[in-house]
C-alpha cells in the first residue's frame, strides 16, 4: 500500500463524495424545509442517468446531453410536485415515504417500459476517456476529475445561493423556522416548488454524471438513496454545510473502507477470516459511522433546527 | 368508540354486528384451519404455501404494527431481526440441531437480544433520525450474513433436512406445517391484541401521543420503549424462523433493506395502530403482487398506485376505511 494508492483512493473518495452531495443537498432542503421525506429522490437520480444515456447515444455532445437530462428530469419533477408532492407537504412522515415510494415502484416500471429491464450502457465522452498524468507515477481518469471539478464548482454554486442571495435567505429562513417564515410574508410555497426542482436537477446531475462510471439500471436509484440518506443524517436534516461534510466523510468512509480495509486486515489475520471479515467491515463503515454520530449527537452534526 | 354510541339505541340490529364482528375472527381461523383439507379438493395445492407464507408475514407485520402503531417507533430495519431469526436457525441446523422447537425457541431468544441491543443504542433519537439508526444496523447486519461464508454467505444456505416438530412430523408437511404456522400466528394475534389492552400498552400509546407528559407522570419511558422493541424484534425473529423452515433457504437478501420498508408499507397500508390492519394489509399487498405477477411483468406499477390512493384517499388505512364505512352504515 503506498503513498500513490492511497492518494488514487482519497481522490476516488472525494468524487464519490461530491456526487453523494448533489443528491443529499436536495434532499436535505426538501425535508429540512418542507418536512418532507422524498424517498422518489433517487428515481430522480435514475431519471437523469437514463435521460442522459439516451441523448448522448441518440448523438447529442456529453454535456448537451447531460443539460438536457437535467431538463427534462425538471419538467418531470414539476409536475410531480404540482400532482402529487404538493399534497404531501402537510402530512405526517410516514404518509409521505409510503407515497413516495409508490412513485418509485412507478417509476421503475416506467423506466422498464422505455427502456427494458436489461441495463443501458452509458457511454463516456470519448475526450474524457483516457487518463491525466496528475503526478509522474500517478495517472488518474479524465472522467473522475471532470466529476470532482463539476462537484466542487455546485457546491460552491450552492454555497453561494444559499449563503449569499435573497432566495438562499428564503430557503434558509423556511429551513430554522417556517411558521415564523410565513407570519414574515415569506411566500413558503413558492419556495418549496423552487427548491423541490432544484434538488431534482441536481439528483439529475449527479445520475447523469455516475452514468457512465456506475451501471444505469432500474434500482440505481433506490441503491444511491440509502447513502444520500446516510449523509443527510449525519449532517443534519435542512444544512447544506451538514451535507456537503457529511457526503465528503461518507465518500471517503466508504472508499477508504473498501481499500483499505482487507489490506489491513490480511497483514493481521489469517487470509480467509480477513478476506471475509473486510468484506463485511468495509460495508458497513458507512453505517457504523452514521450510528456512532448519531449516539453521540441525535440530530447530526449540524442541526439546522435549534 | 363505536360500543359506546351503539349502547343507547339497543335495536337487535345493531347487537348483531358487535356480534358478527366477534365471530369473525373464529370463522375466519375455522377456514383457515380447514384449508389444507379443502385445498386438494379445489386444486388450490399451490396457494397452501402461499397462504403459509402471507401468515408468517402477518406475524412480522403484527410485530412492526405493535412497533409503530402502538409505540410510535417507526423503525426501518424490522428485516435486520427477521435475519437474525432466521440465520439463528440456519446456524443450529448447521451445529446438528433437528427439533423445531428448539431452533425457533433459540431463534425468538436471539432476536430478543439483538433487538434489545439495537433499540438500547436507537432509542435516544427520534423521528426520522429512529428510521435511519435502525436501519443503519439492519444493514450492519445484512452485510455481516453477506460475509458469513460458513453460512453460503450472498449464496445463502439450504435448509435440506425439515426440522422435527415431534410425534414423527417435520415441517417438510405440508398440511402439518401450516396448522403449526396458523397456530402460531394466531397466538402471536391474540397476544399483540391483550397486551395493547394492557396496562403496559396503555403506558406505551401514551408514550407516543406525549412522551413528556409520560414521563412526569413518572413512568419509566426508556425502560417501556426498550421492552416494546424488544419484545416486538423476538416476535419478528420467530417470524423469521419461520420463513427460514418455509423456504427451506435463508439468504442475505431476506434483511434487504426494501425487505424492511415493504413491511412498512403493508402494515401502513392495513392501518397503523389497528387490530385488524397488519393482516389485511399483508393480505391485500402479497395477493395483489402475486395476482399482478401471473398476468404482466409490472407489476410495480399498479402496486405505485395503490399507495398513493390509499395516502390521499383512506389516510388511515384500509381497516380505517373499513371501519368509518361501519360507523357510518
Amino acid at each position: 500500500m503506498d503513498s500513490i494508492f492511497v492518494l488514487e483512493q482519497l481522490l476516488n473518495g472525494l468524487g464519490y463524495g461530491l456526487m453523494l452531495f448533489l443528491l443529499a443537498a436536495g434532499l436535505s432542503l426538501v425535508f429540512g424545509i418542507m418536512d418532507t421525506m422524498n424517498l422518489a429522490h433517487g428515481s430522480l437520480y435514475m431519471a437523469g442517468a437514463y435521460l442522459a444515456a439516451q441523448a448522448h447515444a441518440a448523438g447529442a455532445g456529453f454535456a448537451t446531453a447531460v443539460l438536457a437530462a437535467v431538463a427534462v428530469t425538471v419538467a418531470i419533477a414539476f409536475l410531480l410536485e404540482l400532482a402529487i408532492v404538493r399534497r404531501l407537504y402537510a402530512r405526517d412522515h410516514l404518509a409521505q415515504v409510503i407515497a413516495t415510494f409508490g412513485i418509485i415502484l412507478i417509476a421503475d416500471d416506467v423506466v422498464k417500459a422505455i427502456w427494458g429491464p436489461s441495463p443501458v450502457m452509458a457511454a463516456m465522452p470519448a475526450a474524457l476517456a483516457g487518463p491525466v498524468q496528475l503526478l509522474p507515477e500517478l495517472p488518474y481518469p479524465a472522467y473522475r476529475l471532470l466529476l470532482i471539478g463539476v462537484g466542487l464548482v455546485v457546491a460552491l454554486g450552492l454555497y453561494l445561493l444559499v449563503s449569499h442571495t435573497r432566495i438562499g435567505m428564503l430557503v434558509r429562513a423556511g429551513a430554522s423556522n417556517r411558521g415564523m417564515a410565513e407570519l414574515m410574508g415569506v411566500r413558503v410555497g413558492r419556495v418549496f416548488s423552487f427548491v423541490f426542482v432544484l434538488g431534482a436537477a441536481l439528483a439529475a446531475l449527479a445520475g447523469a454524471l455516475m452514468g457512465p462510471i456506475s451501471a444505469v439500471q432500474i434500482g440505481m436509484g433506490e441503491a444511491i438513496l440509502i447513502p444520500a440518506l446516510v449523509v443527510i443524517v449525519i449532517g443534519g436534516i435542512g444544512s447544506v454545510r451538514g451535507a456537503f461534510v457529511a457526503a465528503l466523510l461518507v465518500g471517503l468512509v466508504d472508499t477508504a473502507g473498501r481499500a483499505f480495509l482487507p489490506p489491513a486486515l490480511r497483514a493481521v489475520l489469517p487470509p480467509a477470516l480477513a478476506a471475509e471479515l473486510g468484506a463485511a467491515l468495509a460495508g458497513i463503515a458507512m453505517y457504523v459511522l452514521m450510528a456512532a454520530v448519531l449516539i453521540l449527537k441525535p440530530a447530526g452534526l449540524f442541526p439546522a433546527r435549534g | 368508540m363505536s360500543r359506546f354510541d351503539a349502547a343507547p339505541s339497543a335495536v337487535p340490529a345493531a347487537d348483531l354486528a358487535p356480534l358478527a364482528a366477534r365471530l369473525l375472527p373464529w370463522v375466519l381461523l375455522g377456514l383457515l384451519a380447514a384449508f389444507p383439507l379443502l385445498a386438494p379438493v379445489f386444486g388450490l395445492e399451490y396457494w397452501l404455501g402461499f397462504v403459509r407464507r402471507l401468515l408468517i408475514v402477518m406475524i412480522a407485520a403484527a410485530s412492526l404494527n405493535f412497533l409503530l402503531g402502538y409505540g410510535g417507533m417507526a423503525a426501518l430495519g424490522h428485516a435486520g431481526v427477521i435475519g437474525v431469526g432466521a440465520y439463528t436457525v440456519v446456524a443450529l441446523v448447521d451445529a446438528g440441531v433437528g427439533s423445531a422447537w428448539l431452533a425457533w425457541g433459540a431463534a425468538l431468544a436471539v432476536s430478543a437480544l439483538a433487538a434489545a441491543a439495537i433499540g438500547a443504542l436507537s432509542l435516544r433519537t427520534r423521528g426520522v433520525y429512529f428510521l435511519m439508526i435502525t436501519l443503519a444496523f439492519a444493514q450492519m447486519l445484512y452485510y455481516l450474513a453477506v460475509s458469513l461464508s460458513t453460512y453460503g454467505g450472498d449464496d445463502g444456505y439450504g435448509l435440506y433436512t425439515p426440522l422435527a416438530l415431534g410425534a414423527g412430523v417435520d415441517t417438510g408437511d405440508e398440511a402439518v406445517f401450516f396448522w403449526v404456522v396458523l397456530a402460531i400466528a394466531a397466538a402471536v394475534f391474540a397476544l399483540f391484541s391483550r397486551v395493547a389492552a394492557s396496562r403496559f400498552g396503555h403506558a406505551l400509546m401514551g408514550i407516543r401521543d406525549n412522551e413528556t407528559r409520560m414521563s412526569a407522570l413518572g413512568y419509566p419511558v426508556f425502560r417501556l420503549k426498550l421492552a416494546a422493541f424488544a419484545g416486538a424484534g423476538a416476535l419478528a425473529g420467530l417470524a423469521g424462523a419461520l420463513l427460514a423452515s418455509h423456504n427451506a433457504f435463508v439468504s442475505p437478501s431476506l434483511m434487504h433493506w426494501t425487505e424492511s420498508a415493504t413491511l412498512l408499507v403493508m402494515v401502513v397500508l392495513g392501518g397503523l395502530g389497528r387490530r385488524w390492519g397488519a393482516p389485511l394489509g399483508v393480505a391485500v399487498w402479497l395477493v395483489l403482487a402475486e395476482l399482478l405477477k401471473l398476468h404482466t411483468e409490472y407489476w410495480h406499477g399498479p402496486l405505485g398506485l395503490l399507495l398513493i390512493a390509499v395516502v390521499f384517499l383512506a389516510p388511515r388505512g384500509l381497516a380505517g376505511l373499513l371501519a368509518r364505512r361501519r360507523r357510518t352504515a
